[in-house]
């Protein structure tokens, strides 16, 4: 355990300032205007503001405890997604092998892969060995019946839910000159970007929002709460740079990148939900839906953000 | 003894919600303390694991499968889940050999002041049919205590969690809904009421519930 940079306790602090805020006013609003618990929206808002504290609290342990807690942390978030994902799935007994091996042993060796820094085989690991092995033990099963179906399940399970969240702890082994020891600032930058990303969308929304951008997808998602969350969040970012390897206008654009990302990765997930007739992934975290609800903006920003960073600014 | 099998109580509890992150739906009653029987579908040996792990800590404690005692005394260590962890109340399946009433051994738990989990199936559902038919146990034990609320359970998902024949579990999430409460009317048949049971439990399934939506 090594004592953490500054800059990292100075954003810590900020957020927990931030909630401490939130909570406040969320507090007020709900005395003034929900006592019995009657307006969903302020109930749903102080749900969310008690699960941003959940969250900043693991965090801010994990990050203390440097790579080993993030890459476990981050294990056991995609554990909990996969375990969401598959449920929804069609998979049936013939599959009970590959899904087992799926999570038992996939998921840890890529975070083990991620841990001893083997980026040639962390990057391939899932795209290429386990795409290719889990439809050999699932055929093995004999079971043909809607096989094609079963096994791409299985394997956008777990692009999904491991190869990409793996992505956020992968940001630790990137070596860029000038920045050594601070790695962990770029998770927290990512994982700031986006959160703020999607607070920033909701608020816009709800103040301004009248056009609705995909009205059978996302019914919440407004033209105008995407441009001024957007707006802003890439504001945010670059306002961020200080706690970066990029100049102002590289974090910038960075974040719009990852705020893109975010926001049409989370129309994609909700296109599954649709397709599986459900509003939400699950029920573990209360007011946020399941664990995908809330890592599913993370999930398609973390490898495009990896590999901008990893291209443009590693020395590896 | 109790230390440990509190211990392994425990341990099976966080191991059924790491596997299951189960969750309970409280549909037609509360979740406070009253004595109940829960009776449940059963597809695998986790079912009364997942109702037990879902129950508040102090109505767990007071909560007692009923089990096939030919199943539970087979080894030491199934004995020790059995009797120690779950307190299960342990009847004879086999109507020949058997010493003992099961409905007057579970009547002597509810009047000690335990509530139960039963599965009238009577044994474990490997079929594709949703439920099988039951027992007429049920009915005699309604009977026997009519004032003892009857609460329909269904536990989702579990089969595919351990199909039969499996031994890895995968991991999947679960839910346990809990269904109004049933009393056996003062001159309901048998049959009459055995359907009534059969037709509250499934209209708590999942699959029902979508097909009416």
């Amino acid at each position: 355990m090594t004592a953490p940079h500054p800059d990292l306790i100075m954003l810590l602090a900020g957020l927990a300032a931030i909630l401490v805020v939130a909570s406040v006013a969320g507090f007020l609003l709900q005395r003034r205007l929900s006592p019995d618990g009657s307006s969903a929206v302020i109930e749903n808002l102080n749900d969310r503001i008690k699960a941003w504290w959940v969250m900043i609290v693991l965090m801010g342990i994990a990050l203390l405890f440097g790579r080993i807690g993030v890459v476990l942390l981050f294990g056991f978030a995609s554990f909990a997604a996969l375990r969401e994902f598959v449920t929804l799935t069609d998979t049936r007994r013939g599959d009970h092998w590959a899904v087992a091996a799926a999570f038992f042993v996939v998921l840890p060796y890529q975070y083990y892969l991620i841990f001893i820094d083997w980026y040639g085989m962390y990057s391939i690991f899932i795209p290429v060995y386990a795409f290719l092995l889990l439809p050999i033990v699932a055929a093995l099963r004999g079971d043909t019946d809607r096989f094609l179906v079963r096994v791409a399940e299985v394997q956008w399970a777990l692009m999904i839910c491991v190869f990409c969240v793996s992505h956020v702890p992968a940001l630790l082994t990137l070596q860029i000159p000038g920045f050594e020891g601070r790695n962990l600032l770029l998770i927290a930058f990512l994982v700031v970007v986006v959160q703020s990303s999607d607070v920033l969308q909701y608020v816009w929304g709800k103040l301004l929002g009248r056009t609705k951008i995909a009205p059978h997808l996302s019914p919440s998602k407004t033209v105008e709460g995407f441009i001024g969350g957007a707006a802003s969040a890439t504001l945010l970012g670059a306002a961020l740079s200080w706690m970066t390897p990029f100049t102002p206008i590289q974090a910038g654009a960075l974040s719009l990148v990852i705020v893109l990302m975010g926001f049409f990765g989370g129309l994609v997930m909700s296109a599954i939900k649709r397709d599986r007739g459900v509003k939400d992934w699950g029920h573990l975290i209360a007011g946020h839906g399941g664990f995908i609800d809330r890592l599913d903006s993370v999930i398609f920003s973390a490898p495009i953000f990896f590999h901008l960073v990893r291209y443009w600014w590693s020395a590896t | 003894m109790n230390f440990v099998a509190g211990i392994a109580g425990a341990a099976i509890i966080l191991f059924a919600r790491f596997i299951t992150a189960v969750r309970a739906v409280w549909q037609g009653i509360e979740p406070v303390q009253r004595q109940r029987v829960y009776f449940a579908n059963h597809v695998s040996h986790g079912d009364f694991i997942l109702l037990w792990t879902v129950l508040p800590d102090r109505m767990r404690r007071r909560t007692r499968p009923v089990a096939g005692a030919d199943y539970w005394l087979k080894s030491p260590l199934r004995r020790f889940i059995g009797r120690d962890v779950f307190n299960a109340v342990l009847i004879d399946r086999n109507r020949e050999s058997r010493t003992d009433d099961p409905i007057a051994q579970m009547a002597e738990a509810l009047d000690s002041g335990a509530s139960l989990i039963v599965f009238p199936e009577g044994t474990r559902n490997e079929t594709d049919a949703r439920l099988l038919p039951f027992k007429s146990g049920i009915y005699h034990l309604a009977k026997a205590r009519p004032e003892v609320d009857l609460v329909p359970v269904w536990i989702d998902n579990l089969n595919r969690v351990m199909p039969k024949g499996e031994f890895v579990p995968v991991p999947l999430i679960c839910t346990v809904t809990f269904g109004a409460p049933l009393h056996v009317g003062a001159d309901e048949a048998k049959d009459a009421f055995i359907a009534r049971a059969e037709q509250a439990l499934l209209a708590l399934s999942p699959d029902t519930r979508s097909n009416t939506q």
